[in-house]
């Protein structure tokens, strides 16, 4: 995993759910096809409204065109990320779109869990609201070893929550790839 | 070192001696329960990873209970129940209580407590969100998604966020025309479906420990419909009392200190609340009954996990007795102990099963049934332009059946009052 995550914001409100993160009609393709897997990314955050994507202006497209890759892999929210129904598809699409790293204010538990289990992305916390304070393609820095969000752009710096333990099953690929590397599984 | 309940028993069982919200610990499970409809995924996950070799972290520590899908003709409900039998035959798990058998128990939660898995200061997960209920034991208990409980199923370890607990202290006196249902329909109405998100909502007061184990499993099933991570309350001898009959399993009870840190406190005066409702289509649309009475109804349920033990019975059947209801009533033991228990227990000299037969309800063989709609043909699905008062814990468009009907969540009380008025009614007018 690289040290450091640089990339483009994509800024998000409160209660972003997982109908708005990947909607329901969209959860049919397979997660194992690498053809089908692609349709992922192309509908990830496609239910969000679009008055609220991209803030503070909204109305930013977070995929552009047929691609399935966004240009922005940080994404900024608010509080209580990830609500709604359980589905793993919700952290998967996020992967597919090439996001690296969320930062939010607090996330749904199963959500967070999925994310972190599955190794899709890092889910970080920030104990001071930061999607008032970061604009839509800011250019940041996230320095995994000391959780300090850099935002290059205006110079700012900000102390995001330590991931504790949760960060080696991250850096190994995913829950089960983490406790064979541990030793906790043959 | 002052900490809450939930922070006790979590730095236990990840031997340590103080855990702090936030952080994330591995956690020795103590139980891991499974039922229909999520067991045969995580079988098939736990088989992906851990390949022909795949191996019971503990046979003993499995619990699964077939309840969802089960008295359906639908093919893939049975195929699901044909997998956990396979499963449990190859692996020989003893702890299987499978349809069609004597063994067969009904709603997981509920059979867990009866069963004996409750047990205080333990953890227990569940493939299942409202496994939250087991914390009405003084436990740690939780839902998860398919590939956590995979991994514990081959590990017995899983990790969690350590949370933050929320504290409801109910004073006073409960009156005899409500229930626990009241109590957590007003708690999700003050702090709506995510005012728990990632908390442990700790429920105290006089009013909570005056209520039995059932009433108390009320309160802790619906934390998940604020979000809750868990809900939980203290073992006290009411809880002893029922442990030590079902199990000689050792336990630990574990109390909040004094001076334990909470991201909120909220004292409620039990006696003067009212009897109350949430309307559709979200369990935090809290109102008074006496504001939505004479609201038009087409079918009433008694039911599910939350709403469809014994307690919930015997309230409804004092309503009931001597009574004819208007519109289609349905009763759904959540257990078979449940369903038994209709037999024996009495009001009035005449049983609980005579009271509900003679006031003209239909009753279910026990299961989840029409709680979360099901296939077609489950016993009391909404269908198109119904209103619905029930017992049970959900009501987001659709979760009882149609998308097009509308359901009102309500104590056992008020139901069995408005199925005998056909329209919305508060209890106190028959009590
Ligand atoms: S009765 Fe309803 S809420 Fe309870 S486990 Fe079954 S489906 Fe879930």
């Amino acid at each position: 995993m690289e040290k450091i995550i640089k990339g483009k914001a994509f800024v998000l409100g409160n209660n972003i759910d997982t109908d708005q993160i990947i909607p329901a009609e969209h959860l049919v393709y397979s997660m194992t096809d690498p053809e089908e897997i692609k349709k992922y990314g192309h509908f990830a955050f496609s239910g969000v409204p679009a008055s609220q994507a991209g803030l503070p202006q909204g109305g930013v497209q977070f995929i552009e065109g047929e691609n399935h890759i966004s240009e922005f892999s940080i994404v900024i929210g608010g509080a209580n990320f990830g609500c709604g129904s359980s589905r793993e598809h919700a952290p998967f699409a996020l992967q597919v779109a090439g996001v690296k790293a969320i930062v939010a204010e607090s996330y749904a538990r199963i959500f967070f869990r999925n994310s972190v289990d599955g190794g899709f992305l890092l889910p970080y916390e920030t104990p001071v609201k930061l999607n008032d304070k970061i604009k839509t393609g800011d250019e940041l820095e996230i320095e995994v070893a000391s959780n300090i969000l850099k935002n290059v752009t205006t110079g700012e710096s900000f102390n995001l929550r330590a991931l504790g333990d949760i960060l080696p099953i991250i850096e190994a690929g995913d829950i089960f790839k983490y406790a064979r590397q541990s030793g906790m599984l043959a | 070192m002052s900490m809450t309940i939930t922070e006790k028993i979590l730095a236990k069982a990840s031997g340590r001696r103080k855990v702090d919200p936030g952080e994330n610990v591995w956690l020795d499970v103590d139980v891991l329960m499974t039922h229909d409809v999520c067991g045969p995924p995580t079988i098939g996950i736990w088989k992906r990873e851990f390949g022909k070799d795949a191996k019971i972290w503990n046979k003993d520590k499995l619990v699964i209970f077939p309840d969802h899908y089960i008295f359906t003709k639908n093919p893939q409900a049975n195929r699901n129940v044909e997998i956990l039998r396979e499963f449990a035959k190859e692996f020989n798990v003893q702890n299987y209580y499978d349809v069609g058998t004597e063994r067969y128990k009904g709603v997981c939660h509920i059979a867990l407590a009866e069963e004996g898995y409750n047990i205080p200061g333990t953890v227990l997960f569940g493939t299942d969100s409202h496994t939250c209920t087991s914390g009405a034991f003084g436990m740690f208990s939780t839902g998860v998604g398919n590939t956590d409980a995979a991994f514990i199923l081959g590990t017995g370890k899983i990790w969690e966020k350590i949370p933050q607990s929320l504290k409801f202290t109910f004073e006073g006196k409960l009156p005899a025309y409500l229930t626990a249902k009241d109590l957590i329909l007003k708690v999700l109405g003050e702090i709506t479906t995510d005012g728990g998100t990632y908390c442990a909502l700790e429920f105290d007061g006089d009013a909570v420990f005056d209520l039995s184990m059932d009433e108390r499993m009320t309160l802790t099933n619906m934390a998940i419909e604020a979000g809750a991570m868990n809900g939980i309350i203290a073992a006290d001898a009411v809880t002893e009392a029922y442990v030590k009959r079902r199990t000689n399993k050792s336990y630990e009870i574990y109390n909040s200190d004094a001076d334990a840190s909470y991201k909120s406190k909220f004292v409620i005066d039990a006696s003067k609340l009212e009897p109350s409702v949430a309307k559709p289509h979200s369990p935090d649309n809290y109102d008074s009954v006496r504001n939505v009475k004479g609201t038009k109804l087409t079918k009433s349920y008694i039911g599910s996990c939350t709403g469809g033990k014994l307690s919930d019975f015997i309230s409804a059947a004092k309503i009931l007795l001597g009574q004819k209801v208007k519109i289609p009533t349905f009763i759904v033991p959540a257990s078979t102990s449940v369903a038994q228990q209709l037999d024996e227990e009495t009001i009035s000299g005449i049983t609980l099963k005579q009271i509900f037969e003679n006031a003209g309800c239909a009753i279910a063989q026990s299961s989840c049934a029409a709680c979360l709609g099901g296939p077609m043909d489950t016993t009391g699905r909404a269908v198109d332009g119904e209103t619905i008062i029930s017992t049970t814990n959900r009501n987001f468009p659709g979760r009882m059946g149609s998308k097009k009907s509308a359901v009102y969540l309500a104590s056992p009380l008020t139901v069995a009052a408005s199925a005998i008025n056909g329209v919305i009614t508060d209890p106190r007018d028959f009590l």
